[in-house]
């Protein structure tokens, strides 16, 4: 089940470099929540403060409190663990290229020592289910390697695999922006299935595809977040100028 | 019409151009066979007619004794050689792991590199000289281990070089993706960015391998050589390159053919030892992998 994130008071840098200045925001559980807003306006930085993948670079630093369910992420748990709990998927497939699409998926599961055989199949095959790729991959599982599958499909197993260490949340940083048109639709269904099961928040550059799939949308612009509210809101009456302009096209 | 013939003289002249390239490239590629292809073959001619069942299965006969094998020096070779292994390409390994993974761009990182390219460059007979008196002075004696050592020196900063190459070219995506499940870093580093690095490292193992398996220079004061059998490795042991310096420089025809075979076999050897290193780490390789 999904739990909800309240975020307060965070603050985020890359070196000298003030990307996220003073986010207050709280994520409702079990919706899919969009991030918009245009390149580099600190859309990305904050998904990745969300799992702590932010201090992952060397000159990073970041302030403030991210509470998820009941755990304040940088106080009451190491970095490791909690994106055990925050699951993620790249803005390009990332599969990992040595392994096949069965390994690939319970990766998450097999490097952190889990070894049973049984349960890691009904894993496998339950996370592809849910990544609505089983029906064409099932044949293959063991004998094809996952970089031999189309952008797409590469896609849906990065998001099997994220499934299958069973997250409360799924971050999602512009999973569609690097595939076509089918599969980006075939994503968008999965998105809308997933959020029953898993908080789900995604950063698009795809203004549609926010309309389509979330219930709630922030608008970020120069490292600051302007307008948090339902997406019919701030589709069709934004209460920020700002945000009016750069949802007409007005810049952006 | 004029501009016709000037299109059709400019396309002559371009598709000149490009057989001209193309000839060369080729002429290359055979200048750098040739000399392989030519060494190769010089040594069947010299080497096969001395090949014959004693060749592995006898020790060498008394000076002056025609006759006799190097089942000693190859047995001999092959335990160095796992000695060298064994203690180079682990250490190799683990330094290229360092340079390319936690210390990159420190100072001990930068220090590090500098000297395995260094040592790199170090000739042979100082890795030799290096082994004697790291070794062979406490130890009082010769050993299969100081070559096996010395030898094991010689690997490491090819192999560490390599690694570090290698895992360098593993996308910083999928070493994303390891971290984002929530794996430890060492854990992603071993599993994840090492095996997919993994052909690449083992050429470089491999590499290392067949540069050392030749050397004599080293074995001269370290392993000595032995004209008896011994697999212990606390005393003097043959190897092949050992055994063919000792009989080229010998006054004996039936020595001077032996050393010939020995240098086919060597050569034959290190061919089938590599092969089989990439076999047996080929298999398994999925469909597609890349």
């Amino acid at each position: 089940m999904g739990v909800g994130i309240e975020v307060k008071a965070l603050n985020a840098w890359y070196g000298s470099n003030h990307t996220l200045q003073d986010i207050e925001l709280t994520i409702p559980a079990n919706h899919a929540t969009a991030l918009i807003g245009p390149s580099g306006c600190g859309k990305s930085t904050f998904v990745r403060c969300l799992n702590r993948m932010h201090e992952t670079n060397p000159v990073a630093r970041v302030t403030g409190t991210v509470r998820i369910g009941d755990l304040d992420i940088y106080h009451d748990i190491s970095p490791v663990e909690i994106r055990r709990r925050v699951g993620m998927v790249f803005q390009r497939p990332n599969p990992f290229p040595t392994m096949s699409i069965y390994d690939n998926v319970c990766s998450g599961l097999k490097l952190n020592g889990f070894r049973n055989r049984r349960e890691l199949d009904e894993i496998v095959e339950r996370s592809l289910r849910n990544a609505a790729l089983w029906d064409e991959v099932k044949d293959d599982l063991k004998k094809k390697s996952g970089a031999s599958l189309s952008g797409g499909q590469q896609q849906r197993m990065c998001i099997a695999r994220a499934l299958a260490v069973d997250p409360e949340v799924l971050l999602m940083d512009e999973p569609a922006s690097a595939l076509d048109p089918v599969s980006t639709s075939k994503i968008e269904d999965l998105i809308f299935q997933l959020k029953s099961q898993y908080t789900i928040v995604i950063v698009t550059h795809n203004m549609q595809q926010a309309a389509r799939v979330a219930e709630k949308t922030g608008f970020f612009l120069n490292g600051r977040m302007v307008e948090f509210d339902s997406t019919h809101k701030i589709f069709t009456n934004p209460s920020d100028k700002r945000t009016e302009d750069y949802i007409t096209g007005r810049f952006g | 019409m004029n501009r016709n013939r000037g299109r059709n003289l400019r396309s002559l002249w371009r598709s000149g151009v490009d057989h001209l390239a193309t000839g060369l490239a080729i002429l290359a590629t055979i200048l750098v066979v040739a000399p392989l292809i030519a060494i190769f073959f010089y040594l069947v001619y010299k080497g096969a007619s001395s090949l014959n069942w004693a060749f592995f299965n006898q020790i060498p006969k008394p000076e002056g004794e025609v006759g006799g094998g190097m089942a000693n020096a190859i047995v001999g070779s092959a335990v160095v050689l796992l000695v060298a292994s064994l203690f180079g390409i682990p250490i190799g390994i683990g330094g290229g792991i360092y340079l390319a993974e936690f210390g990159r761009g420190t100072k001990l990182a930068n220090a590090v590199r500098f000297t395995a390219d260094v040592l790199n460059g170090v000739p042979s007979i100082v890795m030799g000289i290096a082994a004697f008196s790291l070794i062979v002075v406490p130890m009082h004696h010769y050993s299969a281990l100081a070559g096996g050592v010395a030898l094991g020196i010689m690997m490491i900063p090819t192999v560490t070089r390599t690694t570090e190459e290698m895992l360098l070219m593993v996308p910083h995506s999928v070493r994303e993706a390891a971290l984002g499940l929530g794996v430890p870093n060492w854990r992603s580093v071993l599993s994840i960015t090492l095996k997919t690095a993994s052909p690449g490292v083992i050429t470089g193992c491999m590499l290392a391998f067949a540069r050392v398996a030749g050397e004599t220079a080293p074995l001269l004061f370290t392993a000595l050589g032995n004209q008896f059998w011994s697999v212990s490795l606390n005393h003097e042991i043959s190897a092949l390159p050992l055994q063919i310096y000792n009989y080229a420089i010998s006054p004996y025809d039936d020595q001077h053919r032996q050393a010939w075979a020995g240098s086919l076999v060597l050569i034959a050897l290190i061919v089938i030892a590599v092969s089989l290193v990439r076999f047996v780490t080929s298999r398994g390789t999925l469909k597609g992998a890349s």
